[in-house]
């Protein structure tokens, strides 16, 4: 046992350590000044450049272009979210030649640029109209849109089955094996424990994946879909003035600032459980 | 253009004009052209560009006893790159159009040709007026002359636009869009084509002035107008001494330059 026999008087603060001047910190003043000089750049090109005529011209156009890439994104992710159910279970199947169709399926859609896949089912595809027209589909694959939507549902299942298997993997055997010990059944267990759990951890590849999507989606003004990208495209050939393109990226990064916003939210709101 | 390049302009331009008339200081020049619009200009698959504007552009410098180089640029980004001095002129069948003219400085034109509407060989289509196209989806390259043309004169019709004039070929072979506009010139050869063989000539358009201008003209950096009167004029020699008729002939068997 030990008693306190003495105590330490009180001790000046430590003597402030002297900042001084390293390479790696004027390097670093260094680059925040060009980036500063170059935010002012863009904002002084955006104040010059302000045209009340384009703006007036090409404004509504701009909005028309962000609902084709909103209505697009948003439906491909909801379609390719029901798509990749089956995909993600066939991957975690036991039967040998499900496991290797989802596998190849996935492999070949996250390895390939959505480019590629773009210009196959518009154009490629589109090569075989007769044998379209003939099992009724022509009326489909004769629109840009669908042959982007399509796309777009086909590449991000492949890369929303891959979220999703990982997540439902994730969660620990000891979760299954408690839910069996209660007596739930497989199914109730799944949907009620693992599930729920699965989703938390999926939530933020999610986000990224549809913060790809919307990036990803302006491929479509290559084959004639006036998105947003398109819309700028449009303003740009009419214009010759860059700043179409700033306008454009301004948009994007509002979604994507939105989204990121919407994801926190749902994040704090889901994990409120994990919180003291 | 900040003020230091300003002034360095005004500077050349002043030195140029002390210079008039003498041999001039330019001795070589860049020449953008896009490589994907036969018979005017392409990249041939061996790397070489051939076709009637790269030829004239060659019979230019040599008339203007400069060396040329080429440099091949997307449609979209040509005028652009030349502003961000890529290159020095633009010889790729640019039509000389108003709008253009607020973002370069273009020489006299080097031809002259209409546009025209091609529509697939089976197109129930009889003419080319704006009532027999309405609610048909019309294909043309993007800002091109012949986008705008679309757009205005058919405005009942949809417009489809292309970055190149390879896609909307390939998209009416496909039977996705009714017909396309573009160049006569470079229609015809393209229906004469293996791979145009699904389609056909409908109609020339007529001429609208406000939209396909005066015909093609070779663009430069707007004000640099020494250049192009330099190209104006070994367009004028050019035509004189024959040599745009040999070149002319290489390729089409009918005159090109149009009305004086």
């Amino acid at each position: 046992m030990s008693v306190i026999s003495e105590l330490i008087p009180p001790q000046p603060a430590p003597p402030e350590l002297k900042r001084r001047i390293t390479p790696a910190r004027v390097a670093a003043i260094g680059v925040l000044a060009l980036w500063a000089f170059l935010a002012v750049l863009l904002l002084l090109t955006v104040v010059n450049g302000w045209d009340q005529a384009k703006f007036l011209r090409y404004g509504p156009r701009y909005l028309n272009g962000l609902g084709v890439t909103l209505s697009l994104v948003g439906l491909s992710i909801v379609l390719g979210a029901i798509l990749s159910l089956p995909i993600a279970f066939a991957r975690m199947a036991q039967n040998r030649l499900l496991n290797a169709l989802a596998y190849g399926y996935v492999y070949v859609f996250r390895s390939t640029p959505l480019l590629a896949q773009l210009f196959l089912i518009y154009y490629g595809l589109g090569s075989f109209k007769p044998q379209l027209e003939t099992v009724g589909l022509w009326w489909f694959f004769r629109e840009a849109w669908y042959c982007g939507l399509l796309s777009f549902v086909l590449n991000t299942a492949a890369y929303q089955a891959e979220i999703l298997r990982g997540a439902i993997e994730s969660v620990s055997r000891g979760q299954h094996e408690g839910a069996a010990a209660l007596g739930l059944s497989k199914r109730v267990a799944f949907r009620k424990i693992i599930l729920p759990q699965a989703l938390i951890v999926a939530l933020r590849p999610y986000g990224n994946e549809i913060v790809l999507m919307i990036k990803g989606s302006a491929v479509v003004a290559i084959v004639t879909v006036y998105d947003l990208m398109g819309e700028t495209r449009y303003a740009f050939s009419r214009t010759f003035d860059y700043q179409t393109y700033l306008w454009a990226a301004v948009f994007y990064l509002a979604m994507v600032e939105a989204l990121r916003h919407i994801w926190a939210w749902i994040e704090r709101r889901l994990t409120r459980h994990l919180k003291r | 253009m900040n003020i230091s390049t300003r002034f360095f302009a005004a500077a050349s331009i002043a030195a140029l004009s002390l210079f008039a008339g003498s041999a001039m200081a330019q001795e070589k020049l860049v020449i953008g052209t896009e490589g994907a619009y036969p018979p005017f200009n392409t990249l041939e698959a061996n790397g070489n560009l051939t076709g009637f504007d790269v030829d004239i552009a060659k019979a230019l410098c040599e008339e203007m006893k400069v060396t040329c180089t080429f440099v091949t640029n997307d449609w979209d980004g040509i005028i652009p790159a030349l502003q961000s001095k890529k290159f020095d002129a633009i010889i790729a069948s640019m039509s000389i159009t108003p709008e253009r003219k607020e973002q370069v400085t273009f020489s006299k034109k080097y031809y002259n040709t209409p546009p025209a509407i091609a529509v697939p060989k089976d197109s129930p289509l009889k003419d080319a007026s704006p009532a027999s196209l309405k609610g048909k989806t019309l294909g043309a390259q993007g800002s091109t002359s012949h986008s705008n043309y679309v757009e205005k004169h058919f405005a009942d019709a949809e417009a489809k636009l292309y970055p190149t004039a390879d896609e909307y070929k390939l998209d009416i072979a496909n039977g996705r869009i009714d017909g396309v506009v573009d160049d006569i010139v470079v229609l015809t050869e393209w229906v004469k084509s293996d791979a145009g063989k699904c389609c056909k000539i409908l109609s020339p358009l007529p001429i609208d002035p406000e939209i396909n201008g005066e015909g093609a003209g070779v663009a430069v950096r707007k004000g640099e107008t020494a250049l192009a009167d330099k190209f104006t004029a070994a367009i004028a020699a050019i035509r004189t001494n024959g040599k745009y008729k040999q070149i002319q002939d290489k390729y089409f068997d009918f005159d090109v330059y149009g009305d004086k």
